[in-house]
């Protein structure tokens, strides 16, 4: 019993700690790659290339006035940024980081995941609808239009995408046959990686988790022209700050989202990174090279966001409507239809 | 007037291949050459008739050439010169001249950087250089004083030898520069 709780007390340090670090570093990406996109530089002051930026951001945010406006409800204003930012990291848990890690001086093996879930992705569906509670009470509790106009925006799309997000990773658990994380790697390990077998999948499962992650080109929510902050118009200082964090690390989860449900996790298609480590030196490469794909699809929500212009309201809700629903329907109908041919 | 809107082929109906194409675009600009120019180490270029900080000069044998006549006190349109005229000690060589400026300051808050003061001058005494970044943190460190007008202004290499040789360059003066449009 003891070991096992210090094993998980370590390995749920290990993973908050990489994640808001990689959170952190996200930011300082995307100013950026945003700056050369722009033919720019970008932030080159603090530390060499601007490395030592992110230290000096929260620096800023610690040190920040925390305005408390009287017209607010202040409970649910305190509230909210935390409701935000939770999720997110919970989340996390279920997905696989690598396949196990052989410590020395252990009987086990250790498993790359926190929990390892038999209703995984169910799990992940679940705690991350929370995240729009956050921004639902942080519209409604700061009294004010705009940010309240942006929490409305923003439940409605992240309600809408929901199903979406939900419907189109049906046909990659009817393919693998269980909704274990860890298992559905696995089977990418032996098999093909499922963004191959499932491209629409793969397409309609990306563009509902920008929507989700209310980034651009659905980002609506603080669409700044119209709605000056969105949802966090009211907040300063550290509450602010998590509001970004959360935002940051709901864009880490989708992107680890994406690599263990469509490219193989911590899987490479040849040996010795195919099968589950058998030595500690794999398990540690099967990590890094999650986090490698992981860094990847990060770079292309950034990419993404300092390239595409933002949807109008009704043709965010006709594409979430009246195409991705009909086309994940379609999907499931579809990928049934083979995977009884090809049993049979 | 109507447009005739162009009929879009059920591909470009999706709009992937615009958004294919945009991301190609910004993916093209990464290893571009930039644009930033780091400001405090790289200095922006300035050019031929920039207007800096009005600023005393001397000329090339190292007198001051102000004469204190006040035409640019007076032209000036905000009031930021003020001189203090004094007269020049009969025994010194220069005593011909006259006057010199006792005090001269230019109050770097108000100063416009019009450049009348250097049109009015008939001494080609004052002239506006190329210092742009005037900056200090009280306000009495803008009233730029003579001394701190002279160093700034430093030597005008002119051809103006009007004191000691009646308007003729001496006899063993370099060939004098041209007043030209520099580009730093």
């Amino acid at each position: 019993m003891i070991p096992f709780l210090l094993i998980n007390l370590v390995k749920i340090a290990c993973v908050i700690g990489v994640m808001l670090t990689v959170v952190a570093y996200t930011v300082l990406a995307e100013r950026k790659v945003c700056a050369w996109m722009q033919d720019r530089i970008g932030p080159n002051r603090v530390g060499p290339m601007g490395l030592l930026q992110p230290l000096a951001d929260g620096l800023k945010f610690v040190f920040k006035e925390d305005v408390l406006s009287h017209h607010v409800n202040k409970v649910y204003f305190t509230l909210a940024p935390m409701i935000a930012l939770v999720p997110a990291l919970i989340t996390i848990a279920v997905v696989p980081w690598g396949s196990q890690l052989m410590i020395p001086g252990l009987a086990e093996p250790v498993k790359g995941v926190i929990a390892d879930l038999n209703v995984g992705i169910l799990f992940v569906f679940a705690i991350s609808s929370l995240g729009v509670y956050g921004i639902v009470l942080a519209g409604w509790s700061s009294n004010s239009k705009y940010p309240f106009l942006g929490s409305i925006r923003s439940s409605a799309q992240m309600i809408s995408y929901e199903v979406c997000l939900g419907l189109s990773v049906v046909p990659v658990f009817m393919q693998v046959g269980s909704l274990n994380l860890s298992q559905v790697v696995e089977y990418q390990a032996h098999h093909v990686w499922l963004g191959l077998c499932q491209p629409l999948s793969f397409f309609i499962f990306v563009v509902s988790a920008f929507a989700e992650t209310n980034r651009l080109p659905f980002d609506l929510p603080e669409a700044e022209q119209e709605l000056v902050g969105g949802y966090h118009t009211e907040y300063s200082s550290m509450k602010f700050a998590m509001f970004f964090m959360g935002e940051y690390a709901a864009m880490f989860v989708a992107s680890a989202l994406m690599v263990t449900l469509f490219f193989g996790g911590w899987s490479l298609p040849f040996a010795p990174f195919n099968v589950p480590a058998q030595t500690l030196g794999v398990g540690l490469a099967h990590i890094g090279i999650f986090l490698v794909k992981v860094c990847g699809f990060l770079f292309f929500y950034i990419w993404v966001r300092w390239t595409i212009p933002r949807f109008r309201y009704d043709q965010l809700m006709a594409l979430g409507w009246k195409l991705f629903i009909p086309l994940t329907l379609l999907n499931i109908l579809i990928s049934g239809v083979v995977l009884t041919l090809m049993s049979k | 007037m109507q447009v005739e809107r162009p009929k879009l082929t059920i591909w470009e109906r999706t709009y992937l291949p615009q958004i294919l194409h945009g991301l190609w675009l910004t993916l093209k600009h990464i290893p571009r050459r930039k644009f930033t120019r780091q400001y405090p180490e790289e200095k922006p270029p300035l050019y031929g008739a920039y207007r800096g900080a009005p600023t005393l000069v001397k000329d090339p044998e190292g007198r001051i050439k102000c004469v204190s006549c006040q035409l640019c006190e007076f032209v000036c349109p905000p009031k930021a010169i003020r001189i203090t005229p004094g007269t020049r000690p009969d025994g010194s060589p220069d005593a011909n001249v006259e006057k010199e400026p006792k005090e001269f300051v230019i109050d770097m808050l108000r100063c416009i950087y019009c450049g009348y003061c250097e049109e009015v001058c008939p001494e080609e005494a004052i002239f506006l250089k190329r210092d742009f970044a005037i900056a200090g943190y009280k306000r009495e460190e803008l009233q730029f004083n003579m001394e701190k007008l002279l160093e700034l202004g430093g030597v005008q290499e002119d051809s103006i030898w009007k004191w000691k040789y009646k308007g003729a360059p001496p006899p063993d003066a370099p060939a004098a520069p041209k007043r030209e449009a520099k580009v730093s």
